[in-house]
């Protein structure tokens, strides 16, 4: 009897060791993937040319610059609107039922599918403007970073703020130099990292980019018109019949993903040092 | 009079307005995103009306739409993930949580956290060009040739063995849920109270006894939510899904054949969906999506409320 | 020398009841016994609530000026709850609210509508665990200042000097004005709290267990820091140790269950309580601390 249960134990220990293996095993599996297939592109003018047509030489210069200015300005965007109403949660709004309702919405949105936000954005912009343009894929970008990092920053704000809260009120302080103190406070303990994680997750979204800045074969910097993002020409290349396309799809997805490891990795070395 | 009496307008009441706002926004949002998509998919639903919902034809060419296979497509896949990545994700949230030495629980979870940091679209990529051959080679054959032969359940394990379908689908979603579904695991046994645990083993019990005969049931309507919540995202995922699910509006059991779900479907034809009929039915595909998913993030996040601070 | 000097003296505010909309009577007996110049604070009826529970039930409390009284009581007893009323500071939090009057220079704290903020610049608290301002000692202090005066430099800085001699703490920091802080001992970081209270020169000074969250040495410190300060304003203090309230407190309430059982001078108190309840308490308590 004690021999049977001692055998369940084992067994069940053993699962949950594999359980971790085969999930680190397909992380590491992706990894390698993406190294041994788009280690060879990086020999290509990535970041010096632009896409190229199917058979000719070219790199991904514009879908890189399209990435980082669509999420630079999402995250203008949503930064200080997301930072705002996790300070309404906090403060004004704690404890009422208007800020329990936002924060269920929000948690909802949060995990709602990013397909549907390119869906809005393109009914309400790209009809609107009569075309794909970079400031709705910025927009976009902005409405899914927005969500998460409401959630975060209350989190962070939630943190240590309430003795600061009450002091600072006890002295007098108005609301907004309350909130100053706290967002001050919070800045040095985690609001950074919580919008770099942001960050890194909009930089890797395609399905909402699909339906809002589309992609462009050259190079631009002009919002207004639709841009090259590295997720959709990555989508498109990849499905492509055409090699070099299809090299320059791997390498594009080798680079996204250093660069989101990157961020995240820096993000949480940046959290923990604060603490 | 020591105290005056507040403001009307103020920069403190500025500020505070401007909050409410901002939280406002977030709070309308939702109700824009389903006004918008109403409104532009009406066309659509005007054709078809709720027929949209239960029949399974999908011809651009003659303007005829419907929702079903793209519908039973999703959640098809959204399962498969489930039953795949749900034993996988309990079995790491417990490796971490309960059996890794302490210096090597930080590392393992943000080991797992860094995996939910990868797009969508990678996992997309790997599944095509090296999950899919895999499976054509050596796994769907194994499988129909064992699981296939049991009646009933083994005609699941049927149909061309291409290496891109449902099944395929099923799998890349599960290794997208199972470091979401692993992490809120992970806090859920975090909230187990020592005592507790220390009193279960102070019975005799083995660890094996113990997680499954009181730390499961303490936090049970959590690991139900989890599930929940993983399923939510699996409905809605879009890119790792469209590269390998084959893109074929068939609904059908047989989940080695290609099939489609919503998000793919929306993602591969929208750019060729010419006139008004057509993108009316993806944008009515994408309301319906929104709806399911919406019910069931709300189930997950009601199931997991309790816990949260 | 007093932290009193830019008050409005009492029997300036006169019969004016403007803005009263309770019953008058209460207003009218009020009037008269706030203008008796030895009461600085009082509450009637005073009721509170947090969401469905209710906490107080008819706390008529009334506070000496000049002197220190001690709210003591079991856990759950209401003293922090009632503490917080006086300040007003549980507006932070929408399910939390007051009903009764607190009458506080002839006017109704409760009286819906009146801007709080200001009055936190004559009645201060002190907080069980320090929490000081992620700036620097100099700053810290500047910051209370700054909220409801405008100086020029040299004043500011000779305030903060003043603020940080009477916390007894200017020979610890006067080197280090600018460090951050954070720094400080847990000791010196309420003294640096006590001193960003007192900088605004408040009337009635709360204290809300102030030294339950530090060391016995520390707690001491600050002990004959509230004895100094005692001197010059009004002290209201909540503890659980009844000998420290023994000690400090010319005037003690006791409070059992949202209620106020039992005030007094301190010494009839703790010697001869008349209720039953204070009695246990008291009494009962001072076997366990000997």
């Amino acid at each position: 009897m004690l021999l049977r249960r001692k055998i369940a134990n084992h067994l069940f220990s053993a699962f949950t060791a594999l359980s971790l293996l085969f999930g680190i095993g397909i992380m590491a599996a992706i990894l390698l993937t993406l190294l041994s297939k788009g280690w060879a592109g990086f020999s290509l003018p990535i970041f010096s040319q632009s896409t190229p047509a199917p058979d000719l030489i070219g790199g991904l210069k514009n879908a890189i610059v399209g990435s980082l200015l669509m999420t630079f300005i999402g995250m203008l965007i949503s930064a200080p609107i997301g930072i705002l109403a996790a300070i309404y949660l906090i403060d004004s709004g704690r404890g009422t039922k208007l800020s329990t309702l936002i924060r269920f919405f929000n948690d909802i949105l949060l995990s709602a599918p990013s397909i549907v936000i390119g869906l809005f954005l393109y009914v309400l912009v790209v009809r609107m403007m009569g075309h794909f343009s970079g400031w709705a894929g910025a927009l976009a970008l902005a409405f899914i970073a927005l969500p998460i990092i409401v959630r975060t920053s209350e989190d962070v704000l939630l943190l240590a703020s309430d003795p600061l809260r009450e002091a600072a009120t006890a002295l007098g302080a108005p609301r907004w130099k309350v909130a100053w103190l706290i967002g001050f406070h919070a800045a040095r303990s985690g609001i950074i990292t919580a919008l770099l994680l942001a960050m890194a997750r909009i930089f890797g979204e395609t399905a909402p980019l699909l339906f809002t800045a589309l992609s462009n074969q050259f190079y631009t910097n002009n919002l207004q018109q639709p841009m090259a993002n590295l997720p959709v020409v990555i989508f498109q290349f990849a499905m492509s019949p055409y090699e070099n396309w299809q090299d320059l799809a791997w390498a594009g997805a080798l680079l996204l993903t250093l660069s989101i490891l990157l961020i995240s990795i820096i993000a949480r070395c940046l959290g923990q040092k604060r603490n | 009079m020591l105290l005056a009496r507040q403001k009307w307008w103020s920069i403190d009441n500025l500020f505070v307005g401007t909050t409410k706002l901002f939280a406002l926004l977030v709070f309308f949002l939702v109700f824009a995103i389903v006004a918008a998509l109403i409104h532009a998919s009406y066309p659509a639903a005007q054709a078809f009306g709720f027929e949209f919902l239960t029949t399974d034809t999908w011809n651009p060419v003659i303007g005829e739409f419907s929702a079903l296979a793209a519908m039973s497509g999703t959640v098809l896949t959204a399962l498969i993930a489930l039953v795949v990545g749900v034993p996988l994700s309990f079995g790491i949230a417990v490796f971490i949580s309960e059996l890794a030495p302490a210096w090597l629980k930080r590392p393992l979870s943000i080991t797992i956290e860094l995996m939910a940091g990868i797009p969508s679209i990678i996992y997309g990529m790997w599944g095509l060009f090296v999950l899919a051959p895999l499976m054509a080679y050596y796994v769907q054959p194994s499988l129909h040739n064992t699981l296939g032969t049991i009646p009933v359940i083994g005609h699941l394990f049927s149909g061309p063995m291409i290496g891109i379908g449902l099944f395929t689908a099923g799998l890349i979603l599960a290794v997208m849920v199972i470091p979401l579904i692993a992490a809120v695991m992970q806090d859920l046994l975090h909230t187990v109270p020592t005592v507790i645990r220390e009193a279960a083993y102070g019975t005799g019990a083995t660890r094996w006894e113990v997680i499954w005969h009181v730390i499961v049931p303490y936090i049970r309507t959590g690991l139900i939510g989890s599930i929940i919540l993983g399923f939510g995202r699996a409905l809605g995922e879009t890119m790792a899904v469209t590269f390998v699910i084959g893109n074929a509006h068939k609904l059908t059991s047989a989940l080695f054949s290609p099939g489609t779900s919503i998000s793919s479907v929306i993602a591969n034809e929208f750019a060729e969906a010419t006139g008004k009929l057509y993108p009316a039915a993806l944008l009515e595909l994408g309301l319906i999506l929104f709806f399911i998913t919406f019910i069931v993030l709300a189930c997950a996040r009601l199931l997991l409320y309790r816990y949260k601070h | 020398m007093s932290l009193t000097h830019s008050h409005h003296a009492l029997s300036e505010s006169s019969t004016s009841l403007e803005g009263e909309s309770h019953a008058t009577i209460t207003a009218a007996q009020s009037a008269t016994e706030l203008l008796a110049k030895d009461t600085v604070l009082r509450t009637e009826n005073l009721d509170f609530f947090y969401g469905h529970e209710q906490a107080l039930h008819g706390i008529s409390i009334s506070i000496k000026k000049g002197q220190v009284t001690a709210l003591i009581g079991p856990s759950g007893s209401g003293k922090s709850t009632v503490l917080r009323t006086f300040n007003q500071i549980y507006r932070l939090y929408a399910e939390q609210y007051a009903t009764g009057t607190i009458l506080f220079h002839e006017q109704n704290l409760l009286e819906p509508g009146l801007d709080v903020s200001q009055l936190r610049k004559y009645i201060g608290m002190v907080f069980q665990k320090p929490a000081p301002f992620p700036l620097s000692i100099f700053d810290n202090i500047a910051f209370a200042i700054k909220l409801h005066e405008k100086l020029s430099h040299a004043e500011l800085a000779h305030r903060v000097e003043v603020a940080l001699k009477q916390a007894v703490l200017w020979d610890e920091v006067k080197d280090k004005l600018k460090a951050h802080a954070s720094r400080l001992s847990g000791g010196q970081q309420q003294r640096l709290c006590i001193a960003r209270t007192i900088a605004t020169q408040p009337e009635i000074l709360l204290l809300d267990e102030p030294t339950s969250a530090l060391d016995p040495k520390s707690a001491r410190q600050i002990e004959d820091l509230i004895a100094t300060l005692a001197q010059y304003t009004t002290i209201v203090m909540v503890t659980h140790n009844l000998k420290q309230a023994r000690r400090a407190a010319n005037y003690t309430a006791f409070l059992h269950q949202g209620q106020l059982i039992e005030m007094a001078p301190s010494q009839q108190l703790f010697e001869q309580p008349e209720h039953e309840l204070t009695h246990d308490y008291v009494l009962g308590k001072h076997h366990e601390e000997r």
